[in-house]
C-alpha cells in the first residue's frame, strides 16, 4: 500500500503542468493525462467522469476526512461541477457568480458577481452547472441566456454576448464545452415554447461561428415531422454539456423534450430532433447523424443526459461506441461514427414501450387515461452524470426505481415567455399524496415506498444485467465519479456522500452533509494529494485522506 | 382538456355551497375558476397540483410567509424571488388577479364536493365518542401517537379528510406509516415514522419519545402499511362524520 501511494505521488508530481500554464486546446484533448486537473464539466471529452487518480483506494477510503467547505451565498440548488486547473478551482455560485478558490484550502482568490436580467425565467430553478476554460479565459452560460468570458486570473469580464432572448423564455444552465477555438452552448426553455438550438462562438471574440437549430426550419430535412406551426414553439432545448471525439471531429449532444411537453396532439409527428442524440461536425455544426430515443415524446423524456464515449472490444470487434442511459428508461449503445443502433434494454421498470425494434425504435404502449406510466416524468434517470469505468467495464448511474406518473394532456395556448406544457402530472399513489419533486428542499422525506426510490446501479452495457445495486430510501439527483483505483463516489438526495467499491457496491465510507446533492462529485489533486469534491445543500465539501 | 372541463364543472356546481360556507370574501368566483386553469399551466410544474410540492411552501395552507398580502404575492410573481427557484412570471393583469384569487382559495376547493356538518358538534365527537384525542393532538390537547391535527384544515384537502374517517389506510400518507423495529438485542420499538433515509429512520414511539434508529443496528425493520386508526364508517353516522369533518376543516393553525 505504501509503495502504491508513493508511486501515485510521484506520478502526480511528474505529470503536473507548470503552475500558471494556459489551458490549451491540446491539453483539453489529453485531459485524461493530467488527472490532477479537471478541465471540463465531465473531466474529459469522452465524458466518462472517470479519473486515473488512485491515491484514494478501497483500502484507505475509510480514512477520508473533511478538508474544507465552500459556502455558496445562494439558496438555489447547487448543481455546478467545478473545474480545477493547476491548483485553482473555479466554481459557479447560482445563478451566475463565479468563484476562484485555492483547491487545497478553499481560500477564495476572487468572486465575479453577475446580475441576471429580471426577464430571466428558467423553468426549474436559476441554476448553473459550471464553467469551461481555454487559455486564461473562463466561459459561463447564464440563466438570462448570455455567454460571458472572464479572465481566469482576476475574474474580470472580457466579453458578454446575448445568445438568445430571456424575455422569450430562453435560458442557459449548462457548462459550455470548448472545442479547439470555439465555445459551444445550448439553450434551455423546453417548458416555455422556445425553438431550441446549439451554437458555437469564437472563443476570443464571442462572435457566433455556427448554429444548429434543434428543430429544422422550412425546407430543411425533418421539418415535416412537425405539424403546422408547432415547430416554432417546439422546445427541443439543450441544457447539458455534450462530448467530443477528436478522431471523428464529431461533437455529441442530447436534445430535450418537444413542447408543449404533455400534449403531442398539439405537435403531431416525430418532432425531430427533440428527445434525440445528435452528432455534429465540430467545425461547422453540420448534422452528421441523429438518433431519436422517444418520437413524439408526450412524457418530457428529454434526451438530456451525458453522452458517454467508449472505445472497447464489443463481442470481439473494436468499436467506437456511445453509451446512453436515457430518461425514458432504456439504455442504448450506438455506433458513434454512424449513429446506428447497436443494442438497448430497459434499466428500470418501463411500460410506455414494450421494447425496442431492431433499429432501436420504441414499440410504444401508451397507458390508458388515469393509469401510471413508468418511468414517471422525472425519468428512470435524468441529467445526473453517470460514470464508465474502463477497468470494470461497467456503466454506473443513478436511477429512480419503481417511479411512475399519471400524465394528463390538456390544451394550452402559446404565449411568449410563459410556461407552455399542456398537461398535468399526477401521483400514482394515495390521493393528494405528495409527488416526488424534481429537487429536494427539506430534510424530510415525504414520498416513500410506492412513490419509488433511488438506486445506484452498476450496469453491464453488454447484457443489461445489473451487476450490483445500491438501493436508497429517497430518490437521487447525484451524479457519479469513478477512479482507476476502483473507487466510486456518489451521494444521495438525503445528503449522504459515500465512497464505494466500484467492483461490488460496498460502502467503504460515508459522511452526512445535511443537504440534498444535485450535482456530480469530481476528483483532483494538489501537491500530490487527491481530493474529492461534492456539493450538498448550499455548500461544496472537499474531502481527502487523513494527513 | 377533459380534466379542465371537469374541474370547472365541479367548481361551478359547488360554488353556491362554497360561497355559503367558506366565505370567499373579495375573490370573484370567475377569477378563482380562471386562476385554477392558469395555475395548472404556469405553477403546477414546480408547486404541484396540490400546491404542496415545494417543502416549506404550502400554497394550499394559505400561510405564505413572503406573501402575507395579495400585493406581496403579486410582487413575487412579477419579480420572482432572487436566489431561489421562483422565477419572474409574465402574466396579464387579469391573469394575475385570477391566480391570486385561486391561490388564496386553494384549500377550500374540495369542500364543495363533501358534506360538511356542524363543527362545534364535530369537536364534541372528536373529543368524546370518537376518542380521537387518544392518538391525535389539537391545540395542545391529546396524544401524539397520530399526526398533530392543529392545522390539518389548512394542509389537507377535505376529500382526503373525509376518506380518512371511513378508510384511514387509503388516506394515510406514506410518511405517517407505523414502523416496527427489532434491535439486535431483541428490543422491539414501534411508533409513527417521522422521517427516513437510506441509513436510518426517525420516529415517535408509543411513549411519545423521539427515537432515531440506525438500520444497521436492527435485526428486523418493517413499515406497516395498514393504518392503526379505526374506520368510523360504522361507529359514527354519516351526519356525525360530517360534523367531525367540519371541525377538522376549521382547524387552521394554533389558536392565538
Amino acid at each position: 500500500m505504501i509503495r502504491r501511494a508513493l508511486f501515485t505521488t510521484l506520478l502526480l508530481s511528474s505529470i503536473a503542468a507548470p503552475i500558471g500554464a494556459q489551458v490549451t486546446s491540446e491539453r483539453l484533448l489529453r485531459a485524461a493525462d493530467e488527472p490532477q486537473n479537471w478541465l471540463t464539466y465531465s473531466g474529459t471529452y469522452e465524458s466518462q467522469r472517470h479519473s486515473r487518480l488512485t491515491q484514494i483506494n478501497p483500502t484507505n477510503a475509510n480514512s477520508l476526512e473533511l478538508k474544507w467547505v465552500f459556502q455558496a451565498r445562494s439558496l438555489e440548488a447547487f448543481e455546478a461541477s467545478p473545474i480545477v486547473v493547476d491548483g485553482v478551482m473555479y466554481i459557479t455560485q447560482a445563478p451566475n457568480d463565479v468563484v476562484a478558490l485555492d483547491a487545497k484550502t478553499g481560500a477564495v482568490f476572487w468572486v465575479y458577481q453577475y446580475r441576471t436580467s429580471p426577464d430571466s425565467r428558467p423553468c426549474c430553478g436559476s441554476v448553473n452547472r459550471g464553467l469551461a476554460i481555454l487559455g486564461d479565459t473562463l466561459y459561463m452560460a447564464t440563466v438570462d441566456a448570455h455567454l460571458v468570458a472572464l479572465d481566469a486570473k482576476d475574474g474580470q469580464p472580457i466579453w458578454n454576448i446575448e445568445v438568445a432572448s430571456a424575455a422569450s423564455g430562453y435560458a442557459m444552465t449548462l457548462a459550455p464545452l470548448v472545442i479547439k477555438d470555439k465555445v459551444l452552448v445550448g439553450v434551455a426553455g423546453g417548458e416555455l415554447g422556445i425553438r431550441g438550438f446549439l451554437a458555437a462562438f469564437d472563443a476570443k471574440t464571442g462572435k457566433q461561428v455556427w448554429r444548429f437549430n434543434t428543430i429544422p426550419g422550412p425546407g430543411e430535412p425533418g421539418h415535416e415531422t412537425w405539424s403546422g406551426d408547432s415547430w416554432k414553439t417546439g422546445g427541443a432545448p439543450v441544457w447539458l454539456t455534450g462530448s467530443y471525439d477528436p478522431t471523428l471531429n464529431l461533437t455529441y449532444w442530447g436534445i430535450g423534450n418537444p413542447g408543449p411537453d404533455f400534449n403531442p396532439a398539439q405537435r403531431e409527428g416525430k418532432n425531430l430532433y427533440s428527445s434525440s442524440a445528435v452528432a455534429l461536425d465540430a467545425d461547422t455544426g453540420a448534422l452528421k447523424w441523429f438518433f431519436q430515443f422517444t418520437p413524439n415524446d408526450p412524457y418530457d423524456f428529454d434526451a438530456v443526459q451525458i453522452p458517454v464515449l467508449v472505445d472497447t472490444d464489443w463481442f470481439g470487434t473494436p468499436r467506437k461506441l456511445l453509451f446512453w442511459a436515457n430518461r425514458n428508461g432504456f439504455f442504448y449503445v450506438l455506433d458513434r461514427a454512424t449513429g446506428k443502433f447497436v443494442s438497448g434494454f430497459p434499466f428500470v421498470k418501463v411500460n410506455w414501450a414494450k421494447g425496442l425494434d431492431a433499429d432501436g425504435v420504441p414499440l410504444q404502449t401508451m397507458q390508458p387515461p388515469g393509469q401510471p406510466t413508468y418511468p414517471g416524468v422525472q425519468g428512470g434517470t435524468n441529467w445526473y452524470s453517470p460514470s464508465y469505468n474502463p477497468r470494470t467495464g461497467l456503466f454506473y448511474l443513478s436511477v429512480w426505481d419503481g417511479y411512475g406518473s399519471i400524465f394528463t394532456a390538456v390544451e394550452s395556448e402559446y404565449k411568449e415567455g410563459r410556461f407552455f406544457t399542456s398537461g398535468r402530472i399526477g401521483s400514482p399513489i394515495a390521493p393528494a399524496a405528495p409527488m416526488v419533486p424534481f429537487s429536494r428542499r427539506t430534510p424530510i422525506n415525504t414520498w416513500t415506498e410506492e412513490a419509488g426510490h433511488g438506486a445506484i446501479v452498476a450496469l453491464d452495457p453488454r447484457t443489461g444485467q445489473r451487476k450490483w445495486v445500491f438501493p436508497m430510501t429517497d430518490v437521487s439527483t447525484s451524479g457519479i465519479v469513478t477512479t482507476a483505483s476502483d473507487m466510486l463516489f456518489t451521494s444521495t438526495r438525503e445528503g449522504h456522500f459515500q465512497a464505494m467499491d466500484a467492483r461490488n457496491g460496498a460502502v467503504l465510507w460515508k459522511a452526512s452533509l445535511g443537504g440534498a446533492v444535485a450535482q456530480a462529485p469530481m476528483t483532483y489533486a494538489v501537491g500530490g494529494k487527491q481530493y474529492v469534491a461534492v456539493a450538498s445543500g448550499s455548500g461544496m465539501f472537499v474531502f481527502g485522506l487523513r494527513d | 382538456m377533459r380534466s379542465i372541463v371537469a374541474v370547472m364543472f365541479v367548481l361551478a356546481g359547488g360554488l353556491g355551497l362554497l360561497r355559503a360556507q367558506v366565505h370567499l370574501g373579495q375573490y370573484a368566483e370567475a377569477d378563482i375558476v380562471y386562476g385554477s386553469a392558469i395555475y395548472a399551466n404556469q405553477c403546477a410544474q414546480c408547486h404541484g397540483p396540490n400546491g404542496d410540492l415545494i417543502g416549506g411552501v404550502n400554497l394550499r395552507g394559505g400561510d405564505l410567509k413572503r406573501a402575507a398580502t395579495d400585493e406581496a404575492l403579486r410582487g413575487i410573481m412579477t419579480a420572482g424571488i432572487p436566489g431561489t427557484a421562483m422565477p419572474a412570471f409574465k402574466l396579464d393583469p387579469s391573469e394575475m388577479i385570477a391566480i391570486i384569487a385561486y391561490v388564496r382559495n386553494m384549500r377550500d376547493f374540495e369542500s364543495k364536493s363533501v358534506r360538511l356538518g356542524d363543527a362545534t358538534h364535530g369537536q364534541t365527537l372528536f373529543e368524546g365518542k370518537g376518542n380521537c384525542t387518544t392518538c391525535h393532538r389539537v391545540n395542545g390537547k391529546g396524544a401524539r401517537l397520530g399526526p398533530n391535527l392543529t392545522q390539518v384544515g389548512s394542509v389537507r384537502p377535505a376529500s382526503l379528510l373525509e376518506l380518512s374517517l371511513v378508510d384511514p389506510t387509503s388516506a394515510m400518507l406514506p410518511l405517517n406509516r407505523s414502523i416496527r423495529a427489532v434491535t439486535k438485542d431483541g428490543t422491539v420499538i414501534t411508533g409513527r415514522r417521522l422521517n427516513e433515509n437510506t441509513y436510518s429512520v426517525q420516529l415517535i414511539d408509543t411513549q411519545e419519545r423521539l427515537v432515531s434508529l440506525e438500520k444497521s443496528d436492527l435485526r428486523e425493520y418493517s413499515v406497516l402499511k395498514t393504518s392503526p386508526m379505526p374506520s368510523y364508517k360504522d361507529t359514527l353516522t354519516s351526519a356525525e362524520r360530517a360534523d367531525v369533518l367540519a371541525y377538522l376543516l376549521s382547524l387552521k393553525g394554533p389558536k392565538s
